[in-house]
């Protein structure tokens, strides 16, 4: 156990270590790369442990990232209005803005806001047992109504431009390297924690049961479980990842947008799972870096066409590797199996017919 | 899960290497960043003769189809520049970026061309959402950002200048314009944005002081295509104007669709303040002949700087290609840091900031002026009506440059909007 789990610690400390070897904007980089990574345990959960795929898990991260940017555009506008509610005429605070004055009340409804959404959803879709497609697409028109909300209501979202320009964060600016340095960490830990928690979770009888969700939820309710418990915690759990990830994100590159929260980032979320493997967790955070790694590598190396090679990139694993980069150990190793039973099969007739003769 | 097991640590430990090597590979790249850094640092003073400038528009994404263009301007304004001897003894360098239509990634890139690449200043932007932004950034790196489209007021940093028009240089004088010669009905009709949403409240303002009407005020979202049910409800309110802040795709839509339920120019004005020669050419000349647009510059402006200009950007980057004002506010917008530059003599950002109040340039639209203030340019206003071949043909202009005002400080009418 221990021998197995020593990649892990590395890969870890690798990343707890990467202010000593990083320059201010990669460690600027890879902290956003790595609350993507947060929201690629969740989706691992959800969709390659449970088979619930969510297209809308925008929205959560969305949700997560506006509750901290409040609290931060009120920080930085110092007593007065935000600057984007001055020049849309409003003239008093709105009373859903003033408890994220405090911080407390700012940071915890980054988790509770996107778990309250996502409870409300999943326990009505669950019980009524809609699933599959139909699940996705539900998930596809949260995004749309969140995304309209929010852009429409410019005087108290900040409309497309969203919220932007923070100076400083618990009095810390924002700007100074060591602020960041110790977000950075503070996105390392609180990543480490996420994936340990979720790889206790699915080795757990908990565990068990959402796969067995996953490969056939009636005959799990046959058995006497209730499946829609365990899958509107799962997806909750999932919402509150995201919305963690989306105050850290916010905190790092200091912006907020309706368009992060869209259709478009959304579908993302799931291809950063997909190309890292969905059914490992490891593989969905390793997904969620590489892809975006590669984007960043790719747009910064070939501004012209770098979409090209993204698109390739997304093309190959669909076609060769449909589990991700996870998969393609198993199916090597599946082959290599299959060969041997072949192997097996074939010189025990042979012996059959000698022994015949 | 049972692939994890047994076997498993093979392919984990192959995984994880494999991400190590990715971290590595970001490691060694971070260190070539920073032995450039140095090698930059020890040479922008004395050796170096290569200046660098960062570019970041999008390349691709929705935006792409109008930002490339002023890409182009701007490379050849820099070329222009090179081709004279270049800036205090140094060519200058372009770092080409792409903000991808993406806000995040506008504010990524801009973190890099100024931390990595150490770019003296940017030329970049176009929609409001990606100058909000690169504006952080720009702030905290004490860098520089010259923005060089139309947009919608109320915003003044100390590390951008804002070459494109402010709404007392396009919007305000269009609709005292509209007032006084085409009637006093206006319907408000713009995309579901911050721009339209802005400038529509100013408008409300304006046509309350200056007596006009207001009939109606509709919102699509971006990239809406249907304007059926909205064309049926300006038949039925019947205004003087349409007041068209629609941005791309939805403007083709809008106007073949009015085309088509019968209503023309002659019946009813629409005018618009982002359809440009360039979007013209994508819309169609037909069918937007006879309305109107409000821009600082068009095409045909009749300047000897503009026949120089158009002919040149035609040479080099086809003949099909056509220049309108945004185009030209990021052209100008090079040569006016160049200026500053010069006048400061130095690359440094503060420098050229206090060198800048004041400059001229003779623009192709006329000449521009730095507005030390606000970091804003003084143009000139004009008003366009759409030939059939996808030029403007120019109704009215403002005379002389108008200068920048973008919080409406010297209209009474205004004050209500800021509080």
């Amino acid at each position: 156990m221990i021998k197995k789990n020593w990649m892990y610690w590395l890969f870890f400390l690798a990343l707890f270590l990467a202010p000593f070897y990083l320059t201010e904007f990669r460690l600027s980089l890879l902290g956003k790369f790595l609350c993507f990574a947060m929201i690629a345990i969740g989706i691992s959960l959800i969709w390659g442990y449970t088979g619930i795929l969510s297209l809308g898990h925008g929205v959560y991260f969305g949700l997560g990232a506006y509750c901290m940017a409040m609290y931060l555009k009120l920080e930085a506008s110092g007593g007065r209005l935000p600057d984007f509610m001055e020049w849309s005429g409003v003239n008093k605070l709105p009373w859903f803005w003033k408890p994220f004055e405090q911080p407390v009340i700012a940071i915890s409804s980054a988790i509770i806001v996107p778990v309250l959404l996502a409870m409300f959803l999943s326990y009505f879709t669950f019980r009524n047992r809609i699933k599959g497609v139909y699940f996705s697409l539900l998930s596809q028109a949260i995004v749309v109504v969140f995304v309209t909300l929010f852009i429409g209501k410019q005087e108290w979202t900040g409309g497309t431009n969203g919220l932007t320009n923070f100076s400083t964060v618990f009095g810390f600016s924002l700007s100074s390297p060591l602020t960041q340095i110790v977000l950075y960490l503070l996105t390392v830990v609180l990543l480490l924690s996420m994936f340990l928690f979720s790889r206790w979770l699915t080795r757990s009888r908990f565990g068990r049961v959402l796969v067995a969700i996953r490969d056939s939820e009636n005959r799990v309710r046959f058995l006497g479980f209730n499946p829609t418990t365990y899958k509107v915690f799962v997806y909750s759990l999932s919402a509150a990842f995201a919305g963690i990830a989306g105050a850290m994100f916010v905190l790092q590159v200091g912006l907020i947008s309706p368009a992060m929260m869209g259709i478009i980032p959304s579908i993302e979320m799931v291809l950063w799972v997909a190309v890292g493997g969905r059914s490992s967790l490891i593989g969905a955070i390793i997904g969620a870096i590489v892809t975006n790694g590669a984007k960043s590598f790719f747009s910064e190396n070939y501004p012209d066409i770098w979409l090209l090679f993204l698109g390739g990139l997304f093309i190959a694993v669909v076609l060769f590797l449909p589990n991700g980069l996870a998969g393609v150990y198993q199916s090597v190793k599946q082959r290599k199996k299959q060969g041997e039973v072949r192997a097996n099969e074939a010189s025990s007739h042979v012996l059959q017919r000698v022994s015949r003769f | 899960m049972k692939r994890l097991k047994g076997n498993g640590l093979k392919w984990l430990s192959l995984l994880l290497c494999g991400s190590l090597l990715v971290l590595s590979g970001c490691a060694a790249s971070s260190a070539v960043d920073e032995a450039k850094g140095k090698e930059k640092e020890s040479s922008t003073s004395e050796t170096s003769d290569t200046v660098k400038v960062g570019i970041l528009h999008s390349l691709s994404g929705t935006m792409a189809i109008s930002e490339v263009s002023l890409r182009d301007a701007e490379l050849m304004a820099i070329e222009e520049i090179n081709e004279s001897g270049g800036l205090l003894g140094k060519k200058i360098e372009p770092v080409i970026e792409d903000g991808a239509s993406d806000w995040p990634t506008f504010s990524e890139k801009a973190k890099k061309l100024l931390q990595k690449d150490k770019v003296v200043t940017i030329f970049g932007g176009w929609t409001s959402a990606s100058r909000k932004a690169m504006l952080p950034v720009v702030e905290q790196n004490n860098g520089l950002l010259w923005y060089p489209v139309q947009y919608e007021g109320m915003e003044s940093s100390p590390n951008i200048f804002y070459t494109g028009a402010t709404t007392n240089q396009q919007i305000v004088p269009a609709v005292s314009w509209l007032l006084q010669n085409k009637g006093k009905k206006f319907f408000l009709l713009g995309s579901d944005y911050v721009f339209p949403r802005t400038a529509n409240k100013i408008i409300r303002a304006q046509l309350k002081a200056e007596g006009g009407q207001l009939v109606g005020e509709e919102y699509t979202p971006l990239g809406h295509t249907d304007y059926s049910t909205i064309i049926s409800k300006i038949k039925d309110v019947k205004p003087d104007v349409v007041f068209n802040t629609l941005n791309g795709d939805s403007n083709v839509a809008f106007f073949k669709q009015l085309k088509d339920a019968g209503i023309t120019a002659k019946d009813l004005t629409v005018m618009s303040v982002s359809i440009a020669e360039e979007e013209i050419r994508g819309i169609g000349g037909d069918v937007l002949a006879g309305h109107l647009a409000v821009w600082n510059y068009f095409q045909s402006t009749d300047t000897p700087e503009n026949k120089v200009f158009v002919e040149k950007y035609k040479k080099k980057y086809g003949k099909d290609r056509v220049t309108d004002d945004p185009i030209e506010a990021a052209y100008f917008a090079v040569h006016l840091w160049a200026e500053a530059v010069k006048k400061a003599g130095s690359f440094d950002v503060d420098k050229v900031k206090k060198a800048a109040d004041g400059i001229e340039y003779k623009a192709p639209g006329g000449t521009v002026k730095i507005d030390g203030e606000t970091q804003h340019t003084w143009k000139i206003v004009r008003i366009g009506e759409i030939q059939p071949d996808g030029q403007f043909k120019e109704l009215w202009n403002s005379g002389e440059a108008v200068k920048p005002d973008p919080y409406l400080k010297s209209y009474p009418w205004a004050k209500d909007l800021m509080n």
